[in-house]
């Protein structure tokens, strides 16, 4: 298996259930970060150490049962294209696929498992799951932790727990995450509500698809800050029964207002969504994000029938940039890929 | 360390004022800082906290006796990392560091971790005996404070019990 193959698929963990939960949840993330004794943090690790390292991880991590197949990419040795298609499939960290040195990534072929090596730290493992699922994801990866930890010893220290390159990280190296859809708390101008949740809980919010929050077309991801002096269960724990549900239940509270208080205000906003998506000859990245933000929203509160959820949720993650590229199997400029995207999301939205 | 406002909870806000030469340190809790109507800055960047830090520190001249004087170009005798570099880009560069410059390093760490500076959670297996039950005991104790705060009375007498039960 190579990157390329990836590029006309969506990812298995994006989208998925078609309940209240998974409308707002897309997916969950674990993600550890663990370092190896008897070798300095990589801004002090000579490159020859790393290729090293590098080897001896990616040994362990094939050879270790991961519930699926796996392959490895080195990214170093990796086109611009493949690198940027792993980022905008969320297996590799932009600071991975833009750093440099040896280094690599081990990914299981459903996507839902990945394992940079030599990025910040020198493992960083994630796994990834449809919808609210992080209990799941915690038991996957403490496993796959535990099956590593047999192999090979991580720097731990009674204190400050598993030592990172960044404080931090610090204690558990867990980060735990939800990518969220909130159209309905955008629109109705109340995004605060979910930014002082996350504020008050120590947890962090970035968007989801490009760079900066603002961008993003409603979509969000929220993770945790403390990873000292917390336990991973914890975390987890307030993921799932507090934060979580209270964020749920304001995009859901919005959504209803919404369809009680301006009914076709929310459907003008979704039919022109669907129109221009219909129609449109040439569209960016950033307008068919929002577009199809809207259009998602349309799908999940019965505004629009005959078209599949799943689709839009495929359309979102093979439209960005590098996918079309492979698709194309050549370099695209911004105008050729804006003329494919358009073409895609025509045929695939098409009305009959 | 505690909030100097109430002198209850812990302080997650630090801040270093010089005025005229004198330095002045204010400890608060994120409560006391919102009343006292100072906009926190939840999310400050590691290093550019550590530059305040590094900044506060008097360069010359007699110190004074209670303030740690940071040596930015001291260097950790395994890697070689200082915290003049750290403050331009905030990775440590090998495990001793954590040692080397505990000092600095502590109220970083806790200003990150709201106030903590003690792991609790996952142990690998090879961690001896001792360090497990201590690890054990904090998580036991964090426990406690939440069935306190949730004020489920009856599973935190059940907590204090297993506590009571490390020697
Ligand atoms: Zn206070
Ligand atoms: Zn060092």
């Amino acid at each position: 298996m190579r990157p390329a193959d990836l590029c006309n698929y969506p990812s298995s963990w994006f989208g998925g259930g078609s309940d209240v939960v998974s409308e707002v949840v897309i997916s969950s993330r674990i993600r550890l970060a663990r370092n190896i004794a008897g070798y300095e943090f990589l801004p002090c690790l000579p490159p020859d150490r790393q290729r090293q390292l590098l080897n001896r991880l990616k040994d362990i991590l094939l050879s270790i049962d991961l519930g699926n197949k796996v392959f490895f990419v080195d990214i170093d040795q990796a086109s611009d294209v493949e690198r940027n298609l792993l980022t905008e499939r969320h297996l590799i960290s932009r600071r991975h696929a833009h750093g440099k040195g040896p280094r690599g990534v081990v990914v299981a072929e459903d996507e839902a498992f990945t394992a940079m090596i030599n990025e910040e730290d020198h493992l960083r493992m994630q796994v990834f799951a449809a919808g609210l699922q992080l209990n799941a994801c915690w038991e996957r990866i403490n496993r796959i932790d535990d099956a590593i930890e047999k192999k090979i010893d991580y720097t731990f220290d009674s204190r400050f727990g598993y030592l990172t390159a960044c404080p931090t990280n610090l204690g558990t190296g867990i980060r735990v995450s939800v990518m969220l859809h909130l159209p309905a708390l955008k629109l109705t101008g109340q995004m605060e509500k979910f930014i002082n949740t996350a504020r008050d809980c120590d947890m962090a919010v970035r968007g989801l698809f490009g760079e900066g929050t603002d961008a993003t077309g409603d979509f969000f991801q929220l993770s945790n800050q403390v990873t000292l002096g917390v336990s991973e269960k914890q975390v987890v724990e307030d993921f799932s029964s507090n934060v979580v549900p209270r964020i749920i239940a304001y995009e859901t509270q919005s959504r209803q207002a919404l369809l009680e208080k301006r009914p076709f205000a929310l459907d003008d906003k979704i039919q022109r969504a669907l129109g221009v998506l219909r129609s449109a000859c040439l569209i960016s990245s950033q307008e068919a994000l929002f577009l199809l933000s809207n259009v998602r929203l349309g799908v999940n509160l019965g505004r629009i029938k005959n078209i599949n959820i799943a689709t839009i949720n495929e359309l979102f993650m093979l439209t960005q940039p590098a996918h079309l590229q492979l698709r194309a199997g050549k370099i695209l400029d911004a105008d050729q890929r804006d003329t494919l995207r358009a073409e895609i999301i025509r045929t695939k939205l098409s009305p009959n | 360390m505690i909030c100097q406002s109430c002198k209850e909870k812990t302080a997650t806000i630090h801040l270093t004022e010089i005025t005229s030469g004198q330095r002045c340190e204010t400890h608060l809790c994120q409560d006391c800082a919102r009343q006292q109507g100072l906009t926190v800055k939840t999310q400050m960047p590691l290093n550019e906290l550590l530059n305040t830090l590094l900044s506060a520190q008097p360069k010359t001249g007699n110190p004074a006796p209670s303030s740690v004087s940071v040596q930015s170009e001291h260097a950790c005798p395994s890697c070689g990392m200082t915290l003049k570099r750290f403050a331009a880009e905030p990775l440590l560069g090998c495990p001793n560091d954590y040692a080397e410059f505990q000092v600095e390093l502590l109220p970083l760490i806790e200003q990150s971790h709201n106030g903590k500076s003690r792991h609790c959670g996952k142990v690998p297996a090879g961690t001896s005996d001792q360090d497990r039950k201590e690890i054990q005991l904090i998580q036991l104790r964090r426990k406690l404070e939440q069935a306190i705060k949730n004020e489920d009375y009856e599973a935190a007498a059940k907590i204090r019990d297993q506590i009571k039960q490390y020697p």
